[in-house]
């Protein structure tokens, strides 16, 4: 990619690797949740679903000073983990953190669908043949679902790469640590003259964007026929 | 063998139920809301009711008194349901074996080849349920169940959603299922020709209560407690096929008795069952003569019941067993037929259909 700067190719590179992380690590945390979402009845399961939601509705600039005072380096969470090595403030792993947080609910949205698609009656088919809970959830739901993580995690991504109000708050814009993209979009169009290297970066933005999208259509469709869904 | 003693609050109704099913085909026989799929879904612990026990070969499955519940998966109950349940997103072959991983290790296998061989299902292992007949479908779901490991079987109406050439299909495979394996079969339905065809012994519920049990013979040529109405009232005799002859009938003996019926698939010597519905069935003061029927039953009267209808069901005891026969009450009156009274029952064979005549290895205790 001889036509990015090296400064360009930093922010696409950094974007990337925030992104995978972040819709990476949260898959786990997002079938948990919807799966207690879409099956479990328990007190203060709307807590939790406005919880989930919460960072859909808020403004991002918002979700991102929340997280500055429950991760930055003064809280006792931030402190707290300091300790044991985990810095987030002003670090790539803040951004990471700040996008997952903003993908989580739209993770959640297309997972939970997914499992509120899966007839129960089969999970209680795989009970009479022996199957415990866990290993009906693993040899049943998650096949059956796996569209919908991967839809909720193609979301995600999408939605890393393009996060920018939170993350810009929370771990600031700092190039090489913390400029990710849509952040060095910004910084560019700031400059005089920058124009032209923040219009190769949209550029970059727009392949990243449409190639996902091609992906996920492809391993989707893939997947479908893969658990008969004809 | 299930012992099941349940007590459940249903819309409408309590479900009190109490009744045993031995090494062979249990049918829990009855109307819609009787009660019917809440009993097995009980037994398979899919449903949790308020009170009672189950316990399946000294195993407890659930007894309310003593806390102990097992949960569905270790109970060691394969279920064939109506609809099938076949996982998606597995091939058939997958399928079948699923429960398999899960069975017990020193667990009696049944052989996966034998399974194979007896559902005819070899050439579908690698297709996917999706591209499966309706018929296929049950068939490859009652060797998923059979291949669990099971220490019984549920089957919740599984023809019921069959059209009936499917029901053609999937019934013997059932048949061989009761002569076959020696297993509890508990197996839900309503309709009266299953009951002849199947079982070895039926559980009549009734408004969530069990209305009577018995062998096939004795609930079917009872018209008291047949759920469904008076059209499905019918005797089962139990007969051996003695020859085919060259007309397209075949030749079976009850009892000493020759009954003549259109040509039934199976070999001379076989026993069969043939089911005769009350309404096809005339009587007669005189043996007749000149008559086209060509099967003819001497017959003393046991009782004759009647309800507010014009209709009358006649009870009879012949050589062959017990045959009922639906009349009108005028009739009764001008034959002059009583308890004791000596007649004829006249059976038409073409009236007997082939869906009525059925193989017999372990009918009839």
């Amino acid at each position: 990619m001889s036509w990015l700067g090296p400064e360009e190719w930093q922010a696409v590179a950094l974007s990337l690797k925030v992104s995978i992380w972040a819709s990476l690590l949260t898959l786990p945390f997002g079938i948990f949740a919807a799966y207690a979402l879409a099956r479990w009845h328990f007190p203060g399961k709307h807590l939790l679903n406005g919880l989930v939601h919460l960072p859909l509705i808020l403004p991002p600039v918002v979700t991102g000073y929340l997280l500055l005072l429950i991760f930055g380096p003064q809280s006792a969470v931030g402190s707290a983990l300091q300790q044991i090595g985990i810095v987030f403030a002003f670090q790539w792993t803040g951004a990471a953190l700040a996008a997952a947080i903003m993908g989580f609910p739209l993770m959640v949205r297309a997972i939970r669908l997914s499992i509120e698609a899966v007839d129960p009656k089969l999970e209680e088919a795989a009970a009479t043949l022996g199957a415990s809970r866990f290993w009906v959830f693993v040899s049943v739901t998650l096949p059956l679902i796996l569209p919908g993580i991967l839809a909720g995690g193609i979301l995600a991504f999408a939605k890393a790469m393009g996060e920018f109000g939170a993350t810009i708050t929370f771990v600031s814009n700092i190039p090489g640590q913390t400029q990710t993209l849509p952040s060095a979009i910004y910084a560019f169009l700031q400059q005089p003259g920058g124009e032209s290297a923040a219009l190769r970066l949209v550029a970059v933005s727009v392949v990243v964007a449409m190639g996902t999208l091609v992906l996920s259509e492809v391993l989707a469709r893939r997947v479908s026929k893969r658990i008969g869904g004809a | 063998m299930l012992e099941v003693d349940l007590v459940q609050q249903l819309p409408g109704f309590t479900l009190d139920v109490r009744f045993q099913a031995p090494t062979g085909v249990t049918v829990l026989f009855g109307g819609s809301g009787a009660g019917k799929t809440t009993v097995v879904n009980a037994v398979a612990g899919l449903h949790r009711p308020e009170s009672g026990r189950v316990a399946l070969h000294d195993r407890v499955l659930f007894d309310l008194e003593r806390g102990i519940w097992l949960p569905p998966h270790r109970r060691r109950i394969g279920y064939i349901f109506q609809e099938g349940r076949l996982f998606p997103h597995l091939n058939v072959r997958q399928n079948l074996l699923f429960g398999r991983w899960f069975a017990p290790k020193g667990a009696a296998r049944e052989d996966f080849d034998r399974i194979i061989a007896m559902l005819g299902i070899a050439p579908l292992l690698e297709r996917r349920p999706s591209g499966l007949s309706g018929g296929e479908k049950q068939r490859v779901a009652i060797g998923r169940a059979l291949l669990s490991a099971p220490d019984m079987i549920l089957a919740d109406e599984p023809l019921a959603a069959l059209d009936a050439a499917r029901k053609e299909e999937i019934m013997p495979y059932f048949e061989r299922l009761r002569d076959e394996v020696k297993i509890p079969v508990l197996y839900v339905s309503h309709s009266a020709a299953e009951v002849a065809r199947l079982a070895t012994s039926v559980v009549v519920l009734k408004d969530g209560r069990v209305q009577c049990q018995g062998s096939a013979a004795e609930v079917l040529g009872d018209a008291q407690v047949m759920p469904t109405g008076v059209r499905a009232a019918g005797a089962l005799l139990e007969a051996r096929l003695l020859r085919h002859h060259p007309d397209g009938l075949s030749e079976l003996s009850a009892g000493g008795i020759s009954l003549f019926l259109p040509q039934v698939p199976q070999a001379p010597g076989c026993l069969l069952r043939l089911r005769i519905l009350a309404q096809d069935v005339i009587l007669s003061r005189q043996k007749p003569e000149g008559l086209s029927a060509l099967n003819i039953l001497p017959a003393e009267v046991e009782n004759i019941r009647s309800g507010s209808g014009p209709g009358a069901m006649v009870s009879l005891k012949t050589d062959a067993g017990r045959v009922l026969a639906r009349i009108t009450r005028r009739s009764a009156k001008v034959l002059e037929l009583a308890p004791g009274s000596h007649c004829y029952a006249v059976v038409k064979s073409v009236a007997i259909a082939r869906s009525d005549v059925s193989s017999s290895a372990a009918a009839a205790p």
